[in-house]
């Protein structure tokens, strides 16, 4: 049975790569600092499960001063020229996106096949990590192929691209694991008082406005709706809505939900979404994305208390 | 309320730019320690919790693919089939991606695109050179199409992802009302986060419309 430690283990071999490749690149004065970085990042990956707690720990904590020294270069492994590429493109024409399509038949195929119950040999829940890990393999294989790139290259490039967003590559991870933290020193507990004890609710549009605009605020405060959901679905909307205004729950909840994500369209701390973009692509402004997306979140927040408002009470 | 102070490092750390990944982990540091969880414990906490969501990472797998894509010349492809498709302004190029990743999204399709492996090696050439059509972008017009180019695909997944019933917030919902004793069929659930995607893409649409008026305004200044 294919599980997730099969995706572990290909991410860890693939950290490790850049880690030795790092290390032997004469052109970063911060060989070492990247060596070490992504080096540790590949033993969280094989090793993660087999370290024990406490290793893990002191290992995130040398993760963020690695970061936090500076000590982390950019690697610039010899590429193509921009006017290699241009006649690269010329030559190849569409045959191009036939790797990049090979990503998404593939991880389609996986979670279609896993949905019907077919594949015995895949665990059901991760089939899209899982099929995520064989469909990049498959790309690979591919592009090698089909466009003649040399069998190095998926890791030199792979490293050009991981050093171009450097540390931010593990701040989603390391905001999850402080969600955690978060959680276990009650901090969505005294938010969701914060809320739930200062804002007034005497009438239905204002409950309907104090859920909406409370689960953009927590989750932008959380980075995360999974997160302001059950407390303040079970603070406000379970009593107040839904029990002396007579609400639908189905649509409460579906709306309310959909309102946190205004939040963390705003939000840093959803660092996939806001800080790993701009990243990677070479914006030298860490929010511009953020910036971006501010004017579609405050529409759907209004939008969202409008239409929970009328919908929820019919 | 003590333990609030480890959302004031985050928000502070943040905003005057220090090292992120630095300031999260001050954060959770803070954080436990006034929640009063003994020093060892909150490392050995901090640890487990990193190790447990590690699948976060695990998206990065893509990236020798699209490295090897843009060795080989893809970004370059992308900004020739736009070259070829006279009167598509970036606006529009982006309407039709939004329409097409709700669209997939909805289905349960999220993971078929991508920030890492559709916005930066297809999507972004393209919506750049569609924006330079009518003469040399500047700067920062550069950097505004690239930021609206990622910026359009959130709010493409974001709007659409709970009308999937299978998907990880739905599914959060429905065992939410459970254990509150109110038993709800997902289906119901990801029926009414329908009308939000639809108020979403008009939106999305009409600020991209508007994109490309700033950017024309913008080039005749």
């Amino acid at each position: 049975m294919i599980r997730l430690g099969f995706v572990y283990l290909l991410a860890g071999l693939m950290f490790a790569a850049f880690a030795v490749l790092s290390a032997l690149d004469r052109n970063n004065r911060k060989r070492l600092g990247n060596a070490v970085f992504w080096g540790l990042v590949a033993v969280s990956f094989l090793a993660g499960d087999r370290i024990g707690d406490l290793a893990n720990g002191v290992l995130v904590l040398a993760l963020a001063l690695i970061a936090g020294l500076g000590l982390l270069g950019r690697g610039e492994p010899a590429t193509t020229s921009p006017a290699e590429r241009r006649s690269l493109a010329e030559r190849f024409g569409n045959r191009l996106f036939v790797p990049a399509l090979v990503l998404p038949a593939v991880i389609l195929a996986g979670v279609l096949a896993a949905r019907l119950g077919d594949l015995p040999f895949v665990d059901p829940k991760q089939a899209t990590l899982i099929s995520l890990g064989v469909a990049a393999i498959a790309g690979v294989i591919a592009a090698l192929f089909v466009l003649r790139q040399p069998p190095m290259s998926p890791f030199q490039e792979g490293r050009r691209i991981v050093d171009t967003v450097g540390w931010a590559v593990l701040l989603p991870q390391m905001l999850a694991a402080l969600g955690v933290v978060f959680e276990h020193a009650g901090v969505g507990k005294a938010v969701g008082q914060v809320v739930t004890t200062y804002l007034p609710m005497d009438s239905k549009a204002a409950a309907v406005a104090v859920y909406c605009v409370g689960m953009a605020m927590f989750t932008a405060v959380m980075g995360n709706a999974f997160a302001a959901f059950p407390v303040l679905t079970a603070g406000v909307a379970l009593p107040i809505l839904v029990g002396r205004f007579g609400a639908n729950p189905a649509v409460v909840a579906s709306i309310g939900m959909l309102s946190g994500y205004c939040g963390t369209l705003v939000t840093p701390l959803a660092a996939n979404f806001n800080l790993v973009p701009p990243a990677l692509l070479e914006l030298p402004d860490r929010y511009a994305v953020i910036k971006a997306q501010v004017p579609t979140a405050l529409f759907m927040l209004i939008a969202n208390t409008v239409l929970m408002y009328a919908l929820a009470f019919r | 309320m003590i333990v609030l102070w480890g959302v004031a490092v985050v928000i502070v750390g943040f905003a005057i730019r220090l090292n992120p990944l630095l300031v999260v982990v001050a954060a959770a540091l803070i954080t436990g320690f006034l929640a009063g969880i003994p020093p060892l414990h909150l490392v050995a906490m901090l640890g487990k919790a990193f190790n447990d969501n590690r699948l976060v990472s695990a998206a990065y797998l893509v990236l020798p693919l699209v490295g090897v894509l843009e060795r080989a010349g893809i970004r370059e492809q992308a900004a020739r089939l736009v070259e070829r498709l006279k009167g598509l302004s970036v606006g529009r190029l982006l309407i039709g991606y939004l329409a097409f990743r709700e669209v997939t999204t909805a289905i349960g399709l999220v993971s078929i695109a991508g920030q890492a492996q559709t916005i930066r090696p297809i999507v972004a050439p393209m919506a750049e050179t569609a924006a330079a059509r009518e003469g040399e972008l500047d700067e920062e017009a550069r950097q505004a199409v690239r930021a609206m180019s990622a910026a359009t695909d959130n709010v493409a997944v974001f709007f659409s992802e709970d009308i999937f019933v299978a998907i990880g917030s739905v599914l959060l919902m429905v065992s939410f009302f459970a254990s509150n004793g109110m038993p709800m069929d997902a289906l119901t659930i990801s029926l009414w986060a329908i009308p939000t995607a639809i108020v979403a893409f008009a939106v999305q649409a009409v600020r991209l419309l508007l994109f490309d008026r700033r950017l024309k305004r913008g080039r005749r200044a």
